[in-house]
């Protein structure tokens, strides 16, 4: 996905920047309105992540100006004043979330996803994998006709694993993306996801491989 | 905080009855010298028809044939009786002798003879009369002979008609009486009117509202309203600057907090030890607690401020419930928890919208944070006849049983919490803001298996 970050705390910016990247997004970032508005004049994001107090302006004008010019990008509001003070007006202006400073990035990522749900219709997102079908954001799962329900740990792994099929992740890596830290789980957790995953994915084209010593990949056949 | 403030008499009131008094005492005057006017009026009126008919009287009298004749002219007397059925009486004496007529009939005093006419008012037979009395020098024989002629007559009529003019009299007097009351009840509200305007004004403003009064006011109250305005502004500067405080705090306080917590946890993305990822665990933990303290506090700071200067709207609960529940649902999902929501009943509840939406947050968060994974947590809304309740159930371990009610202080955590990230004041403040609005948070456990069960009651 492509994010477009306004925030003037380059540090900050830095690092949220980086853990996107990491995540295998790609992250532009615009330390003042006026830049933000020449990224968004050349480029199509999927998501904005918009901070509210930044130099040559307010927050709250671009996001006024971004509703009205009809822009149908969803913006995310990092805001780090009081939560009690500012919520409800964030939302009144067109935010389509929220989420105060520090943020846990899971719960950043899980808000993305809720607002993309929202905006895009149901579908839309799906990825066809020989007889599987896939909507990562409406977490539907189809495997030769049948509609299989997965829950949340299950459809991130898989979304996980169909991004970038072929490739190796490692079972701390899978936790470190499935799991919030606080979340004390051992990295045997993992198998337990992979191995109802390949109950869900069987009979599909696509199975997930083990690869002794180093992690899973997705393998189709 | 607001002190009882003791009238000290009302303006309204001591304008009317200063003028009603005002009133009073001019229809008094008014009715009194009508009275007296009437009086003189219907006196002099008696006293020229006596005057005239002793004067007929006198002119009737004459020398005939070396005696005085007196010939008593039918008029002089029934004049006298047309004007109402008063007696008449009269005397007419010749050089001290009675000629005719009542002998005792009392004279005006004193009885020198004149050409003027005398009149006296003293009682005769038991009665009040008028008598009027003349007299004339004729000449019998060369001598002069003095004829006194006295006509008197009774009261009643004169009375009669006092008694109907002083009737008028006091039905003008107490008619100028009732109209000035009104006049004056009028004039009085009319005056004060701007003074309620104005309270009115003010006090219709919410909380909030510290516009200063620009609407005209009369000029005697413009020195209270440039220091009510006055007062205002200083009111204004300094709330705005305890809201802009808190909301500074929270911005310093955060963004850096923001940039170590990323910073590490893209620093656990890549490195592979062991040690260093506890470590860099340990770090974020660490962060979190105090951006979760921190936020709290201002947070609190914030609803203690915003309590203070309750501003209410119409809630629809309802609504409010599912936008709480909604927002938190991702962070739910994330766990594998599942929000169940039932709306059981439909509230509007008189309250501050973002601060009820803060205590149905922490609450909610809460129930998340003690969930286990794959658990269920139902938020229901019940409606009662008098108060509106929005209960939270979890599968998490409940509150132990010790110490339960202290869990509403600040800072109070339970026994059985030191693993999860927290600060202690989200019931604090849930609590604070449901009796802000007249109602109560209610922790107990779940009875039917283990939980805690939360409720936030709200009058309705």
């Amino acid at each position: 996905m492509r994010f477009l970050l306004i925030e003037d705390n380059e540090k900050l910016a830095q690092a949220v920047a980086d853990r996107l990247t990491l995540d295998g997004h790609v992250a532009d970032h615009a330390g003042d309105l006026e830049t933000a508005d020449s990224f968004m004049a050349t480029t199509d994001y999927d998501l904005i992540l918009l901070d509210i107090m930044l130099p040559d302006g307010d927050g709250r004008t671009f996001l006024q100006n971004h509703r009205e010019q009809r822009n149908e990008t969803p913006v995310i509001v990092l805001t780090a004043r009081s939560e009690v003070s500012d919520r409800v007006g964030m939302l009144d202006l067109g935010a389509d979330d929220y989420i105060t400073k520090p943020f846990d990035f899971s719960e950043l990522e899980a808000r993305c996803r809720a607002v993309l749900r929202r905006r895009a219709g149901t579908g839309s997102n799906a990825k066809r994998i020989g007889n599987l079908t896939f909507d990562a954001l409406a977490g539907s799962l189809e495997v030769a006709g049948r509609n299989i329900t997965l829950r949340n740990k299950e459809l991130r792994l898989l979304e996980i694993l169909i991004a970038s099929p072929g490739m190796i992740f490692s079972k701390a890596k899978l936790v470190d993306r499935l799991f919030s830290y606080d979340e004390d789980v051992s990295e045997n957790a993992i198998e337990v996801y992979i191995a109802r995953l390949r109950k869900h994915l069987a009979g599909s084209d696509v199975e997930i491989v083990t690869v002794r010593g180093l992690g899973y990949r997705l393998g189709t056949s | 905080m607001s002190a009882v403030l003791r009238g000290s008499g009302s303006i309204l009131r001591r304008l009317t009855l200063l003028l009603v008094g005002s009133a009073a005492v001019l229809a008094t005057v008014l009715f009194l010298l009508v009275q007296s006017f009437a009086r003189q009026v219907a006196e002099q009126s008696q006293d020229n028809i006596l005057t005239a008919s002793v004067t007929s009287i006198l002119d009737s009298t004459a020398i005939q044939g070396g005696e005085i004749s007196v010939d008593i002219p039918y008029a002089a007397l029934s004049m006298l009786g047309n004007v109402s059925d008063d007696r008449v009486f009269y005397r007419i004496t010749a050089q001290g002798k009675l000629l005719t007529g009542y002998d005792d009939l009392p004279s005006p005093d004193p009885p020198r003879p004149s050409n003027d006419i005398r009149f006296i008012t003293t009682t005769y037979k038991d009665e009040a009369i008028r008598v009027a009395q003349a007299t004339r020098r004729l000449s019998l024989g060369g001598e002069p002979v003095e004829v006194v002629v006295a006509v008197a007559q009774t009261l009643t009529g004169r009375a009669r008609t006092l008694a109907r003019i002083s009737r008028m009299a006091s039905l003008l007097g107490g008619g100028f009486f009732v109209l000035s009351t009104l006049l004056a009840v009028l004039a009085a509200q009319a005056s004060v009117r701007p003074l309620n305007r104005l309270a009115g004004a003010v006090s219709r403003r919410g909380p909030k509202d510290l516009r200063p009064v620009s609407a005209p006011v009369p000029t005697e109250m413009v020195p209270l309203v440039s220091s009510l305005n006055n007062f205002m502004a200083r009111l204004k500067t300094s709330l705005s600057r305890s809201e802009d405080f808190i909301a500074e705090a929270a911005h310093r306080v955060r963004t850096p907090l923001a940039t170590v917590r990323t910073q590490a946890e893209v620093a656990l993305r890549r490195v592979e030890r062991p040690e260093n990822r506890k470590a860099l665990k340990e770090m974020i933990r660490a962060v979190d607690e105090s951006s979760r303290a921190a936020g709290q506090l201002l947070d609190h700071a914030m609803v203690t401020f915003r309590t203070d200067h309750l501003e209410k709207d119409q809630i629809d609960l309802a609504a409010l419930v599912t936008d709480s529940v909604d927002r938190l649902r991702p962070v739910a999902e994330l766990r594998d928890i599942v929000l169940d929501v039932a709306l059981l009943g439909d509230a509007t509840v008189s309250g501050d919208a973002i601060l009820l939406q803060s205590a149905l947050q922490n609450l909610l968060d809460n129930a998340i944070k003690y969930s286990p994974p794959d658990g269920k947590i139902c938020v229901e809304l019940h409606c009662g006849d008098t108060e509106a309740e929005v209960r939270f159930l979890d599968q998490g371990p409940g509150f132990p049983a010790e110490n339960a009610e202290h869990l509403t202080e600040r800072f109070a955590r339970g026994g059985n919490a030191a693993a999860t990230v927290g600060s202690g004041l989200g019931l604090t403040i849930a609590k604070e803001i449901a009796v802000a609005h007249g109602g109560r948070l209610v922790i107990r456990n779940r009875t039917e298996r283990t939980g805690a069960c939360v409720s936030l009651f709200l009058p309705l």
